[in-house]
């Protein structure tokens, strides 16, 4: 879908990228995270197009990117940025409209667009329409930044720091809306962030970068798992290294067919092992009661088997 | 916060807001005195008993208002579309060079009593409507060019930054984003220049332009105190409505807020 | 390294030449009626003069890194530094020895001809100084942030010239002789300017800022004033003289005393209430923001230290004001000096009353005697406030208005 080619970007003598080489996927979520200065931002520019690559190629569909009318480039890809960059003078309705209005779409075609797409993002059409982004809270305008991105149905969405000026409530609720997002509607999106935490919730593939160059590109579970340099290991978090990765696992493969003891503490079928250990240790328990969406018992989870499940960790 | 105007207002409202409106009396008043105070001079006779000549009767009032409105109308065109079009210039990619001169010429310039602008014109181009038109427009540039500079500059960048990432075009961005956000600024700019200019076309009659003015400049010399009140009166009330409706026009045109 | 041209520079390179080459820089006229024959800078430059254009085009063209701009150079590159100091020196030398040139000129031309000869200054030497004007003052934003550093560097580009006046050079021009002929008149023009300047600003100032400060304690009350002030403002100033003068007489007619004490209706009465009438929207308005702007903190921690009333406006809102009510006074000092020129018309005197009976004469030279100065009085007093707003700016803000909005900036001037 999207395919880096030994790409390098120098400003004024400082490489910002050099020798990038990367291959997207058809409906991934790659995530480029790394510090300041690693080059995540302007590889993710690079794309469509604010920002000039020097050296090597990037394919788009299998084109190169500088063959395409770069306007035609832009308007197939949704961009969405920290700042959001809604227009003031323009209502909801309007905004999100935008790339559709470049487009050529019909006037019905366009409001059941907006229909739609405030809906997925759980905001009252008909209440949100005609407002003035000045009257949205910061989550709401981000919610329609981003609905504005996705209204031409691009193949690919490009979100630089989405989340990074929202308070911690909004933005654990805004991450898990983008999960849901990108579940339901299969689409590309490649996502900048420095919070590791967000890239291992939302990735199916994270991208580490440091000074221009890829560190390490995989899965969340093998990037704890498996850290490729002690860099990784520091930026992932060494100490809290084991915490991290129990969230990526599910209860299901540890469950034991036996009931647990009466009285024990309950949790659900589809928590994360992460639960389950704070649980634990909350209760002061050594053995948990699993119970399914309709709150039956299905088994017990025990911390012993935890902790030899994960006996294998790097620390 | 969420609110829609009633469309629908009845008649009779509507016409009570016009009679209430200030803007048309005011309109009204200047047209009625420009072509009424030539016939007044049982008034103003009465008024100045000293003045043997009390109402000023070298041109018909209304064809100095005319000409005057003329002076003001040409220059402050001229005055508006080489101001925004240098401001729209210097904030593209190709002229951003020359945008921290213009800056400076726009805010320097602007130390410049107009009146010095109007008198330096004579020397270069003679006397007479040229020199008038030449310093009017000249001087008017300058608050125009400053409000088109501050206008775009006060566009946020995040704006301009996704419009351009979604695929506009730069005259897309221009037309749709920019002029639209920057043009609450502009106007107040225009508004500015258009008055300064009503001000000091009123002092072209020293320089051989025929305006308001005159009345008050031959009454100055002449001690002839009619004649000042009566030009004093109409290029007041000329540029108090034009003040006003500029104030109509800067309400239509803010931003939603 | 690749050779980049600077746009501005060479643009007013061009623009330079073009005045230098097809403007006259001098007229001569065999006298004061007739308007004169026009004499070029290239006549009048000797032989050797043709290669002091070098240096100039060397300013022009700049070694570039691959990849950069002129605009991007990093500041504290040495060459840099130097380039941009060299082109305010270059320009006062350039202005100095255009001056040099034409007045040798004027005195070859007083010695050989009849002494009713005039040499007055050309077009094109008044497109040069103002091009010269121009760029110095972009050189200068350049070079440094600090306000009288900026006012310094100007002032040493007019410098050479000034000394050159100083000890004579130029006294066959036309101009100048029309200011030795009348000295004194200047003089008096000049201080009366000054001072009906000062008589209008004082009591604006006085007047101002008690209503500013009314202003934040009673909310109705701008409501209505500012209003009121800015159709006063709208009013074109010689309508306001105009306006005042006949109750103005009426007053004088029905109080002997004040008559006697020189009021009536023409002369410095009319003139100075305008004035002030003037000047109060813009004290009034920046007094009002500056106030507003104040840290209700600082009041508050004030008033708990057992500051009274009085105490805690004069040592505490007041300077706390100041970086907003300096710009707006600064406009009213600028704008009073401009409207001071057209109060001649009503007879209060002033550089104005030699501009206008140069207008009205049709004498050039007098015109510009009376117009030169004003436009000097106002660029002092606007460097004057700057400098002064630059002192008085808590350490971290920058020179611009601290009213800083788009539209309030814009806002602030109508006449």
């Amino acid at each position: 879908m999207i395919e880096f080619q030994n790409i390098g970007k120098s400003y004024g003598g400082v490489r910002a990228v050099e020798g990038l080489n990367l291959h997207i996927e058809l409906g991934e979520l790659v995530v480029l995270i790394g510090p300041s200065g690693s080059g995540k931002s302007t590889a993710l520019k690079m794309i469509n197009r604010m920002v000039d690559h020097d050296q090597g190629r990037i394919l788009f569909e299998g084109r190169e990117i500088y063959s395409f009318d770069v306007r035609d480039l832009r308007r197939r890809m949704g961009y969405a940025i920290q700042s959001v960059g809604l227009f003031p003078h323009w209502t909801v309705e309007r905004n999100i409209a935008t790339v559709p209005h470049l487009l050529g779409w019909s006037k019905e075609s366009i409001s059941q667009r907006v229909t739609e797409l405030l809906t997925l993002f759980d905001m009252a059409p008909e209440l949100f329409r005609q407002r003035y982004p000045h009257q949205l809270s910061g989550g709401q305008q981000q919610r329609v930044g981003v609905a504005r991105a996705l209204a031409a149905d691009p193949a690919v969405l490009l979100m630089d720091e989405p989340f990074g000026a929202l308070d911690p409530v909004t933005r654990t609720a805004l991450q898990l809306e983008l999960k849901r997002v990108h579940q339901t509607s299969g689409k590309t999106i490649v996502l900048v962030t420095h919070d590791i935490d967000e890239a291992l919730l939302l990735a199916d593939r994270i991208v580490l970068m440091n000074q221009g160059q890829i560190v390490q590109v995989a899965t969340p579970l093998e990037l704890l798992s498996s850290p490729a340099s002690d860099f990784v290991l520091d930026f992932v978090g060494r100490s809290d290294l084991g915490i991290k990765l129990l969230s990526l696992k599910a209860v299901e493969p540890l469950i034991r067919q036996t009931p647990a003891p009466p009285g024990s503490p309950t949790l659900a079928q589809t928590a994360s092992l992460r639960e389950a250990v704070a649980i634990l240790a909350a209760q002061g328990s050594g053995v948990l009661s699993v119970l399914n969406a309709q709150q039956q018992p299905v088994g017990s989870l025990h911390a012993s088997d935890i902790l030899a499940s994960h006996a294998h960790v790097r620390a | 916060m969420l609110t829609s105007a009633p469309e629908s207002q009845t008649k009779p409202v509507a016409a009570a807001r016009w009679f209430h409106d200030p803007l048309p009396w005011v309109v009204m008043v200047l047209l009625c005195l420009a072509y009424v105070l030539p016939h007044t001079g049982a008034i103003f006779g009465a008024l100045f008993p000293q003045q043997d000549r009390p109402v000023y009767l070298q041109e018909p009032f209304s064809e100095l208002l005319w000409r005057h409105a003329g002076l003001v109308v040409v220059s402050s065109s001229m005055a508006i579309m080489v101001g925004i079009g240098m401001g729209i210039g210097v904030t593209r990619p190709a002229g951003r060079a020359f945008e921290p001169m213009m800056q400076t010429l726009a805010s320097a310039g602007q130390t410049f009593p107009p009146i010095a602008v109007l008198a330096l014109a004579v020397p270069a181009v003679g006397f007479g409507e040229l020199p008038a038109l030449i310093a009017l427009a000249l001087y008017g540039l300058l608050p125009v060019l400053q409000a088109t500079l501050a206008g775009l500059a006060g566009v946020p960048q995040a704006a301009l930054e996704s419009a351009r990432a979604m695929g506009m075009t730069p005259w897309q961005v221009l037309r749709q984003i920019e002029i639209p956000l920057a043009w609450p600024v502009w106007l107040a700019g225009v508004r500015t220049s258009v008055i300064i200019n009503i001000g000091t076309a009123a002092i072209a009659s020293t320089v051989g332009a025929k305006t308001l003015g005159s009345p008050i400049i031959v009454g100055l010399s002449g001690f002839n105190t009619a004649y000042v009140l009566q030009g004093a009166l109409l290029v007041g009330l000329l540029a108090v409505a034009t003040d006003m409706a500029f104030e109509r026009l800067a309400r239509r045109a803010a931003l939603p807020s | 390294m690749r050779l980049k041209v600077h746009p501005v520079l060479a643009v007013c390179a061009l623009l330079g030449l073009g005045a230098a080459w097809l403007l006259p820089l001098l007229r001569v006229a065999p006298n004061r009626l007739m308007s004169g024959e026009p004499v070029y800078l290239a006549s009048v430059l000797p032989g050797w003069g043709w290669s002091l254009v070098l240096p100039v085009f060397a300013l022009l063209i700049q070694p570039s890194s691959t990849g950069g701009t002129f605009n991007k150079q990093p500041p504290n590159a040495i060459s840099s530094q130097l380039r941009v100091a060299a082109l305010p020196l270059l320009i006062a030398l350039g202005l100095a020895s255009l001056f040099w040139l034409a007045a040798t000129h004027a005195q070859q031309v007083a010695q050989t001809q009849s002494s009713l000869t005039r040499t007055s200054l050309g077009a094109g030497f008044w497109c040069l100084v103002a091009l010269a004007w121009l760029m110095s003052l972009d050189a200068v934003q350049r070079l440094s942030a600090s306000s009288a550093a900026r006012s310094g560097v100007l002032a040493l580009v007019a410098a050479p010239t000034l000394l050159l006046l100083a000890i004579g050079v130029g006294k066959d021009l036309s101009l100048l002789k029309e200011y030795v002929n009348r000295e004194e008149v200047f003089w008096l023009a000049l201080w009366r300017h000054l001072q009906i300047v000062a008589t209008a600003i004082v009591p604006s100032i006085l007047l101002g800022l008690p209503l500013a400060w009314a202003c934040t304690r009673r909310s109705g009350l701008h409501q209505w004033l500012f209003p009121l002030l800015n159709i006063v403002q709208t009013v074109p100033s010689i309508a306001l003289f105009g306006l005042l003068m006949a109750p103005l007489a009426w007053l004088a007619l029905q109080f002997p005393r004040l008559s006697q004490a020189g009021f009536s209706g023409v002369g410095l009465a009319p003139a100075v209430l305008a004035l002030v009438l003037y000047s109060l929207l813009p004290i009034v308005r920046s007094g009002l923001a500056g106030l507003e702007q104040v840290p209700v903190a600082a009041k508050t921690a004030a008033l708990a230290m057992g500051m009274s009333e009085r105490q805690i406006f004069w040592q505490v809102q007041l300077p706390l004001a100041l970086p907003v009510l300096l710009p707006g006074l600064r406009a009213a000092v600028v704008q009073t000096i401009g409207l001071t020129a057209v109060t001649a018309l009503v007879g209060a005197g002033g550089l104005g009353s030699l501009m206008f009976d140069g207008l009205f004469s049709a004498a050039n030279d007098l015109v510009l005697l009376g117009v030169l100065p004003i436009v000097l009085l106002a660029m002092l007093a606007d460097a004057l406030f700057k400098a002064m707003i630059a002192w008085v700016q808590p350490i971290g803000f920058s020179d611009a208005d601290a009213s800083a909005t788009p539209l309030a900036q814009v806002s602030g001037r109508i006449r």
